[in-house]
Protein backbone atom coordinates (compact mmCIF):
# COMPACT_ATOMS: atom_id res chain seq x y z
CA UNK A 1 0.00 0.00 0.00
CA UNK A 2 1.43 3.19 -1.28
CA UNK A 3 1.93 5.76 2.25
CA UNK A 4 0.24 9.09 1.90
CA UNK A 5 1.78 12.04 3.80
CA UNK A 6 -1.72 12.64 6.08
CA UNK A 7 -1.18 15.29 8.46
CA UNK A 8 -2.14 14.07 11.84
CA UNK A 9 -5.05 16.48 11.98
CA UNK A 10 -6.41 15.03 8.55
CA UNK A 11 -6.27 11.55 10.17
CA UNK A 12 -8.62 12.74 13.36
CA UNK A 13 -10.91 15.08 11.06
CA UNK A 14 -11.69 12.33 8.31
CA UNK A 15 -13.73 10.00 10.95
CA UNK A 16 -16.18 12.93 12.21
CA UNK A 17 -17.47 14.21 8.44
CA UNK A 18 -15.63 13.61 4.62
CA UNK A 19 -15.42 9.50 6.06
CA UNK A 20 -18.21 10.04 8.80
CA UNK A 21 -18.67 5.95 9.57
CA UNK A 22 -22.61 6.51 9.61
CA UNK A 23 -23.27 9.19 7.37
CA UNK A 24 -20.81 8.16 4.57
CA UNK A 25 -19.65 4.47 5.03
CA UNK A 26 -23.06 3.51 6.50
CA UNK A 27 -21.62 1.40 9.05
CA UNK A 28 -22.80 0.38 13.24
CA UNK A 29 -26.22 1.14 11.45
CA UNK A 30 -27.67 -1.58 13.95
CA UNK A 31 -27.19 0.41 17.63
CA UNK A 32 -27.61 3.97 15.63
CA UNK A 33 -31.23 2.83 14.35
CA UNK A 34 -31.96 0.85 18.17
CA UNK A 35 -31.06 3.50 21.02
CA UNK A 36 -31.64 6.58 19.86
CA UNK A 37 -34.74 7.04 21.33
CA UNK A 38 -33.17 9.50 23.56
CA UNK A 39 -30.60 11.76 23.38
CA UNK A 40 -28.74 10.22 27.14
CA UNK A 41 -29.17 6.65 25.17
CA UNK A 42 -27.03 7.82 22.13
CA UNK A 43 -24.70 9.28 24.56
CA UNK A 44 -23.96 6.37 26.51
CA UNK A 45 -24.09 4.34 23.51
CA UNK A 46 -21.23 6.21 21.92
CA UNK A 47 -19.38 6.67 24.74
CA UNK A 48 -19.06 3.15 25.64
CA UNK A 49 -18.56 2.78 21.89
CA UNK A 50 -15.66 4.84 21.50
CA UNK A 51 -13.65 3.11 24.46
CA UNK A 52 -13.59 -0.07 22.87
CA UNK A 53 -12.82 1.34 19.48
CA UNK A 54 -9.66 3.84 21.03
CA UNK A 55 -8.42 0.46 23.44
CA UNK A 56 -9.00 -1.90 20.68
CA UNK A 57 -7.08 0.40 18.05
CA UNK A 58 -4.29 0.60 20.57
CA UNK A 59 -3.39 -2.50 21.63
CA UNK A 60 -3.81 -3.87 17.65
CA UNK A 61 -1.85 -1.32 16.17
CA UNK A 62 0.84 -2.17 19.32
CA UNK A 63 0.82 -6.09 18.12
CA UNK A 64 0.37 -5.50 14.48
CA UNK A 65 3.46 -7.17 13.80
CA UNK A 66 3.23 -9.86 15.86
CA UNK A 67 0.03 -11.06 14.74
CA UNK A 68 -0.34 -13.38 11.80
CA UNK A 69 -2.31 -12.48 9.17
CA UNK A 70 -4.02 -16.09 9.21
CA UNK A 71 -5.71 -15.72 12.60
CA UNK A 72 -5.81 -11.78 12.44
CA UNK A 73 -9.98 -11.23 12.86
CA UNK A 74 -9.99 -13.71 15.32
CA UNK A 75 -7.49 -12.07 17.62
CA UNK A 76 -9.43 -8.94 16.82
CA UNK A 77 -12.47 -10.28 17.68
CA UNK A 78 -10.99 -11.48 20.81
CA UNK A 79 -9.74 -8.33 21.60
CA UNK A 80 -12.77 -6.04 20.93
CA UNK A 81 -14.92 -8.63 22.84
CA UNK A 82 -12.95 -8.62 25.99
CA UNK A 83 -13.16 -4.52 26.26
CA UNK A 84 -16.90 -4.86 25.42
CA UNK A 85 -17.50 -7.08 28.11
CA UNK A 86 -15.50 -4.69 30.83
CA UNK A 87 -17.59 -1.53 29.42
CA UNK A 88 -20.98 -3.50 30.13
CA UNK A 89 -20.13 -4.72 33.20
CA UNK A 90 -18.82 -1.67 34.34
CA UNK A 91 -21.86 0.08 33.23
CA UNK A 92 -23.66 -2.69 35.11
CA UNK A 93 -22.04 -1.94 38.14
CA UNK A 94 -21.84 1.95 37.95
CA UNK A 95 -24.81 3.14 36.04
CA UNK A 96 -27.49 0.47 36.01
CA UNK A 97 -30.21 2.78 34.80
CA UNK A 98 -28.37 3.63 31.77
CA UNK A 99 -27.01 -0.04 31.77
CA UNK A 100 -30.62 -1.08 31.70
CA UNK A 101 -32.03 1.29 29.22
CA UNK A 102 -29.17 -0.11 26.33
CA UNK A 103 -30.14 -3.34 27.35
CA UNK A 104 -28.28 -5.98 24.62
CA UNK A 105 -26.99 -2.99 22.58
CA UNK A 106 -23.95 -3.09 24.75
CA UNK A 107 -22.80 -6.70 24.37
CA UNK A 108 -23.95 -6.29 20.70
CA UNK A 109 -20.85 -3.58 20.28
CA UNK A 110 -18.71 -6.99 19.55
CA UNK A 111 -20.36 -6.79 16.05
CA UNK A 112 -20.11 -3.35 15.44
CA UNK A 113 -18.41 -3.40 11.49
CA UNK A 114 -17.31 0.10 12.37
CA UNK A 115 -14.78 -1.28 15.21
CA UNK A 116 -13.51 -4.21 13.25
CA UNK A 117 -13.40 -1.88 10.20
CA UNK A 118 -11.26 0.39 11.33
CA UNK A 119 -8.59 -2.45 12.99
CA UNK A 120 -8.58 -4.18 9.47
CA UNK A 121 -8.21 -0.97 7.59
CA UNK A 122 -6.21 1.00 9.88
CA UNK A 123 -4.94 0.25 13.10
CA UNK A 124 -3.63 -2.92 11.33
CA UNK A 125 -1.58 -0.98 9.14
CA UNK A 126 -0.26 2.27 11.06
CA UNK A 127 1.29 3.05 14.37
CA UNK A 128 -0.21 3.78 17.70
CA UNK A 129 -0.43 7.47 17.04
CA UNK A 130 -2.32 7.48 14.26
CA UNK A 131 -4.31 4.57 14.87
CA UNK A 132 -5.51 6.41 18.32
CA UNK A 133 -6.03 9.35 16.46
CA UNK A 134 -8.09 7.53 13.75
CA UNK A 135 -10.26 5.98 16.63
CA UNK A 136 -10.89 9.44 18.06
CA UNK A 137 -12.09 11.20 15.36
CA UNK A 138 -14.58 7.88 13.66
CA UNK A 139 -15.97 7.56 17.37
CA UNK A 140 -16.58 11.39 17.66
CA UNK A 141 -18.21 11.18 13.90
CA UNK A 142 -20.08 8.20 15.03
CA UNK A 143 -21.01 9.86 18.60
CA UNK A 144 -21.99 13.12 17.13
CA UNK A 145 -24.94 11.51 14.74
CA UNK A 146 -26.16 9.39 17.40
CA UNK A 147 -26.53 12.32 19.69
CA UNK A 148 -28.27 14.29 16.51
CA UNK A 149 -30.36 11.41 16.25
CA UNK A 150 -31.03 10.96 19.78
CA UNK A 151 -31.69 14.45 20.11
CA UNK A 152 -34.47 15.12 17.29
CA UNK A 153 -36.20 11.48 18.29
CA UNK A 154 -36.45 12.62 22.37
CA UNK A 155 -37.61 16.41 21.49
CA UNK A 156 -39.99 15.12 18.76
CA UNK A 157 -41.55 12.00 20.57
CA UNK A 158 -41.37 13.05 24.11
CA UNK A 159 -41.12 16.78 24.26
CA UNK A 160 -38.05 16.87 26.32
CA UNK A 161 -33.95 16.34 26.05
CA UNK A 162 -31.70 14.53 28.30
CA UNK A 163 -34.92 13.75 30.27
CA UNK A 164 -35.80 17.52 30.76
CA UNK A 165 -38.97 18.73 29.38
CA UNK A 166 -38.35 21.38 26.55
CA UNK A 167 -41.66 21.79 24.84
CA UNK A 168 -44.69 22.64 26.54
CA UNK A 169 -48.47 20.71 26.80
CA UNK A 170 -49.10 22.62 23.62
CA UNK A 171 -47.09 19.71 21.66
CA UNK A 172 -48.52 16.72 21.04
CA UNK A 173 -45.38 14.46 21.17
CA UNK A 174 -45.49 12.24 17.86
CA UNK A 175 -45.04 8.61 19.43
CA UNK A 176 -43.42 7.50 15.92
CA UNK A 177 -40.47 9.30 16.57
CA UNK A 178 -39.31 6.93 19.60
CA UNK A 179 -40.52 3.97 17.75
CA UNK A 180 -38.48 1.72 14.87
CA UNK A 181 -40.00 3.52 12.49
CA UNK A 182 -38.58 7.16 13.63
CA UNK A 183 -35.18 5.91 13.73
CA UNK A 184 -35.29 5.35 9.88
CA UNK A 185 -37.20 8.26 9.31
CA UNK A 186 -34.69 10.58 10.77
CA UNK A 187 -31.51 8.84 9.49
CA UNK A 188 -32.82 9.07 6.17
CA UNK A 189 -33.02 12.71 6.37
CA UNK A 190 -30.06 13.09 7.95
CA UNK A 191 -27.95 11.50 5.43
CA UNK A 192 -30.00 12.72 2.57
CA UNK A 193 -28.89 16.25 4.36
CA UNK A 194 -25.51 14.98 5.00
CA UNK A 195 -25.36 14.23 0.78
CA UNK A 196 -26.66 17.09 0.08
CA UNK A 197 -24.66 19.82 1.36
CA UNK A 198 -21.29 17.72 0.21
CA UNK A 199 -22.85 17.72 -3.08
CA UNK A 200 -22.99 21.51 -2.92
CA UNK A 201 -19.67 21.72 -1.11
CA UNK A 202 -18.58 19.55 -4.21
CA UNK A 203 -17.66 16.51 -2.35
CA UNK A 204 -18.64 12.93 -3.54
CA UNK B 1 9.18 -19.79 13.27
CA UNK B 2 6.62 -22.02 11.54
CA UNK B 3 3.46 -20.24 10.82
CA UNK B 4 1.06 -23.04 12.70
CA UNK B 5 2.95 -22.98 15.67
CA UNK B 6 3.31 -19.20 16.23
CA UNK B 7 -0.48 -19.10 14.94
CA UNK B 8 -1.34 -20.88 18.19
CA UNK B 9 0.93 -19.29 20.40
CA UNK B 10 -0.68 -15.44 19.25
CA UNK B 11 -3.81 -17.01 20.07
CA UNK B 12 -2.93 -18.69 23.45
CA UNK B 13 -1.63 -15.67 24.62
CA UNK B 14 -4.39 -13.24 23.62
CA UNK B 15 -6.77 -15.53 24.79
CA UNK B 16 -5.28 -16.28 28.15
CA UNK B 17 -4.92 -12.63 28.68
CA UNK B 18 -8.41 -11.80 28.28
CA UNK B 19 -9.52 -14.16 30.45
CA UNK B 20 -7.46 -13.42 33.31
CA UNK B 21 -8.23 -9.62 32.64
CA UNK B 22 -12.29 -10.45 32.57
CA UNK B 23 -11.77 -12.19 35.53
CA UNK B 24 -10.35 -9.91 37.52
CA UNK B 25 -12.91 -7.10 36.37
CA UNK B 26 -15.90 -9.39 37.08
CA UNK B 27 -14.25 -9.86 41.08
CA UNK B 28 -14.99 -6.32 41.03
CA UNK B 29 -17.71 -5.88 39.70
CA UNK B 30 -19.59 -8.60 40.18
CA UNK B 31 -20.43 -7.47 44.44
CA UNK B 32 -21.70 -4.19 43.25
CA UNK B 33 -24.06 -5.62 40.32
CA UNK B 34 -25.24 -8.26 43.09
CA UNK B 35 -26.16 -5.50 45.22
CA UNK B 36 -28.02 -3.00 42.70
CA UNK B 37 -30.15 -6.61 41.45
CA UNK B 38 -30.98 -7.03 45.77
CA UNK B 39 -31.56 -3.31 46.34
CA UNK B 40 -34.10 -3.51 43.48
CA UNK B 41 -35.68 -6.30 44.54
CA UNK B 42 -36.10 -5.04 47.97
CA UNK B 43 -37.78 -1.60 46.98
CA UNK B 44 -39.89 -3.92 44.76
CA UNK B 45 -41.30 -5.98 47.44
CA UNK B 46 -41.39 -2.88 49.80
CA UNK B 47 -43.97 -1.45 46.81
CA UNK B 48 -46.28 -4.09 46.58
CA UNK B 49 -46.09 -5.10 49.76
CA UNK B 50 -48.24 -3.40 53.14
CA UNK B 51 -45.93 -2.08 55.68
CA UNK B 52 -44.08 -4.45 57.46
CA UNK B 53 -41.12 -4.73 59.90
CA UNK B 54 -38.94 -7.35 58.06
CA UNK B 55 -39.42 -9.99 55.43
CA UNK B 56 -39.15 -14.14 55.22
CA UNK B 57 -37.89 -15.51 52.19
CA UNK B 58 -39.46 -19.13 51.26
CA UNK B 59 -38.14 -21.38 48.43
CA UNK B 60 -41.26 -23.40 46.51
CA UNK B 61 -39.99 -25.15 43.56
CA UNK B 62 -39.03 -22.42 41.30
CA UNK B 63 -41.07 -19.57 42.53
CA UNK B 64 -39.57 -17.39 45.87
CA UNK B 65 -42.09 -15.88 48.14
CA UNK B 66 -40.94 -12.74 49.79
CA UNK B 67 -43.24 -12.80 53.01
CA UNK B 68 -44.06 -9.62 55.20
CA UNK B 69 -44.12 -9.57 58.77
CA UNK B 70 -44.85 -7.48 61.59
CA UNK B 71 -42.98 -7.93 64.86
CA UNK B 72 -44.72 -10.18 67.23
CA UNK B 73 -47.07 -10.98 65.08
CA UNK B 74 -47.43 -14.40 64.08
CA UNK B 75 -49.84 -13.63 60.15
CA UNK B 76 -47.93 -12.60 57.86
CA UNK B 77 -49.40 -8.53 56.16
CA UNK B 78 -48.83 -10.05 52.64
CA UNK B 79 -47.13 -12.59 50.39
CA UNK B 80 -45.07 -11.16 47.36
CA UNK B 81 -43.58 -13.51 44.58
CA UNK B 82 -42.11 -12.90 40.95
CA UNK B 83 -44.92 -13.19 38.08
CA UNK B 84 -43.67 -13.86 34.68
CA UNK B 85 -45.18 -14.39 31.20
CA UNK B 86 -45.12 -13.00 27.76
CA UNK B 87 -46.55 -9.52 27.06
CA UNK B 88 -47.04 -8.34 23.72
CA UNK B 89 -43.42 -8.38 22.54
CA UNK B 90 -41.29 -10.46 24.74
CA UNK B 91 -41.12 -11.24 28.45
CA UNK B 92 -42.78 -8.91 31.03
CA UNK B 93 -41.67 -9.79 34.98
CA UNK B 94 -43.46 -8.67 37.80
CA UNK B 95 -43.32 -8.22 41.24
CA UNK B 96 -46.83 -9.11 42.64
CA UNK B 97 -47.88 -8.56 46.44
CA UNK B 98 -51.38 -10.09 47.44
CA UNK B 99 -52.54 -10.59 51.19
CA UNK B 100 -51.80 -13.82 52.70
CA UNK B 101 -55.42 -15.58 51.69
CA UNK B 102 -54.01 -15.07 47.92
CA UNK B 103 -57.38 -12.99 47.24
CA UNK B 104 -56.46 -9.37 47.60
CA UNK B 105 -53.95 -7.77 45.69
CA UNK B 106 -51.80 -4.94 47.54
CA UNK B 107 -50.09 -4.24 44.67
CA UNK B 108 -47.54 -5.13 41.48
CA UNK B 109 -44.80 -3.80 39.94
CA UNK B 110 -43.61 -4.23 36.59
CA UNK B 111 -40.18 -4.98 36.53
CA UNK B 112 -39.17 -5.79 33.38
CA UNK B 113 -40.74 -5.28 29.63
CA UNK B 114 -40.17 -4.52 26.36
CA UNK B 115 -43.80 -3.24 25.49
CA UNK B 116 -43.68 -0.82 22.70
CA UNK B 117 -42.59 2.15 23.75
CA UNK B 118 -45.14 5.16 24.02
CA UNK B 119 -47.95 2.54 23.62
CA UNK B 120 -47.52 -1.30 26.02
CA UNK B 121 -44.69 0.46 27.85
CA UNK B 122 -47.48 2.77 29.94
CA UNK B 123 -47.60 -0.93 32.13
CA UNK B 124 -44.29 0.25 33.80
CA UNK B 125 -44.54 4.07 33.33
CA UNK B 126 -47.04 6.13 31.25
CA UNK B 127 -45.17 9.85 30.95
CA UNK B 128 -48.52 11.23 29.31
CA UNK B 129 -49.95 11.26 32.19
CA UNK B 130 -48.62 13.66 34.66
CA UNK B 131 -50.35 13.68 37.63
CA UNK B 132 -49.68 9.91 37.98
CA UNK B 133 -47.74 8.06 35.89
CA UNK B 134 -47.56 4.95 37.68
CA UNK B 135 -51.41 4.82 37.31
CA UNK B 136 -51.67 1.41 35.68
CA UNK B 137 -49.80 -0.72 37.54
CA UNK B 138 -51.10 1.47 40.84
CA UNK B 139 -54.95 0.83 40.24
CA UNK B 140 -54.41 -2.95 41.14
CA UNK B 141 -54.14 -2.20 44.68
CA UNK B 142 -56.94 -3.92 46.55
CA UNK B 143 -58.17 -5.93 42.68
CA UNK B 144 -59.76 -8.96 44.36
CA UNK B 145 -58.08 -11.79 42.12
CA UNK B 146 -61.27 -14.56 42.50
CA UNK B 147 -62.88 -15.84 40.28
CA UNK B 148 -60.49 -13.93 38.05
CA UNK B 149 -59.42 -9.84 37.29
CA UNK B 150 -60.97 -8.85 34.09
CA UNK B 151 -59.68 -5.90 31.99
CA UNK B 152 -62.36 -3.33 31.10
CA UNK B 153 -62.34 -0.86 28.09
CA UNK B 154 -62.68 3.27 27.38
CA UNK B 155 -64.54 3.17 30.94
CA UNK B 156 -63.98 3.45 34.53
CA UNK B 157 -63.93 -0.20 36.54
CA UNK B 158 -67.27 -0.65 38.13
CA UNK B 159 -66.60 -3.94 39.81
CA UNK B 160 -64.07 -4.98 42.45
CA UNK B 161 -62.41 -7.21 39.52
CA UNK B 162 -61.86 -4.72 37.02
CA UNK B 163 -58.80 -2.27 36.11
CA UNK B 164 -59.29 -0.32 33.15
CA UNK B 165 -57.07 -0.71 29.99
CA UNK B 166 -54.27 1.95 28.19
CA UNK B 167 -56.03 2.87 25.81
CA UNK B 168 -53.91 1.77 22.56
CA UNK B 169 -52.01 -0.74 24.23
CA UNK B 170 -55.15 -3.29 25.09
CA UNK B 171 -52.92 -5.98 23.96
CA UNK B 172 -50.49 -5.16 27.02
CA UNK B 173 -52.98 -4.85 29.02
CA UNK B 174 -54.83 -8.04 29.10
CA UNK B 175 -51.21 -9.85 28.87
CA UNK B 176 -50.17 -8.14 32.30
CA UNK B 177 -53.61 -9.51 33.52
CA UNK B 178 -53.08 -13.10 32.35
CA UNK B 179 -50.41 -13.47 33.67
CA UNK B 180 -51.48 -12.52 37.12
CA UNK B 181 -54.35 -14.55 36.76
CA UNK B 182 -52.37 -17.88 36.05
CA UNK B 183 -49.51 -17.12 38.21
CA UNK B 184 -51.77 -15.87 41.05
CA UNK B 185 -53.48 -19.28 40.98
CA UNK B 186 -50.73 -21.46 40.95
CA UNK B 187 -48.72 -19.56 43.12
CA UNK B 188 -51.91 -20.05 46.14
CA UNK B 189 -51.51 -23.81 45.62
CA UNK B 190 -47.37 -23.63 45.99
CA UNK B 191 -47.83 -21.39 48.66
CA UNK B 192 -50.47 -23.60 51.15
CA UNK B 193 -48.63 -27.02 49.41
CA UNK B 194 -45.88 -26.11 51.05
CA UNK B 195 -47.37 -24.27 54.67
CA UNK B 196 -49.12 -27.61 54.69
CA UNK B 197 -45.61 -29.58 54.26
CA UNK B 198 -43.71 -27.36 56.56
CA UNK B 199 -46.78 -27.14 59.17
CA UNK B 200 -46.66 -31.25 59.14
CA UNK B 201 -42.94 -30.85 59.45
CA UNK B 202 -43.22 -29.34 62.49
CA UNK B 203 -45.33 -30.47 64.09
Amino acid sequence: MAKKNVSLSAEFLKGIWNENPILRSLLGLCPTLAVTNSAINGLAMGLATIFVLVSSSILISLFRKRIPHQVRIASYVVVIATFVTLADRYMAAYYPVISKALGPYVPLIVVNCIILGRQEAFSSKNGVGRSILDALGMGTGFIMVLLVLGSVREILGSASLFNFTILGDWFHPWMIMILPPGAFLTLGLLIGLANWYNEKRGIV
Amino acid sequence: MNTSVRMIIVLTVIAVLAGGILSTWDGITRPKIAQHRLEELKAAIAEVLPAYDYYDQVEAGETTFYIGRRNNVEAPVGIAFKAEGSGFQGKITMMVGLKPDFETLTGIKVLEQIETPGLGNKISVDPSNKENPYWFAEQFRGVQTAPEITVVKNRKPTKNTEIEAISGATISSRAVVRILNETIRKAKQLYLINRNRDGNRNG
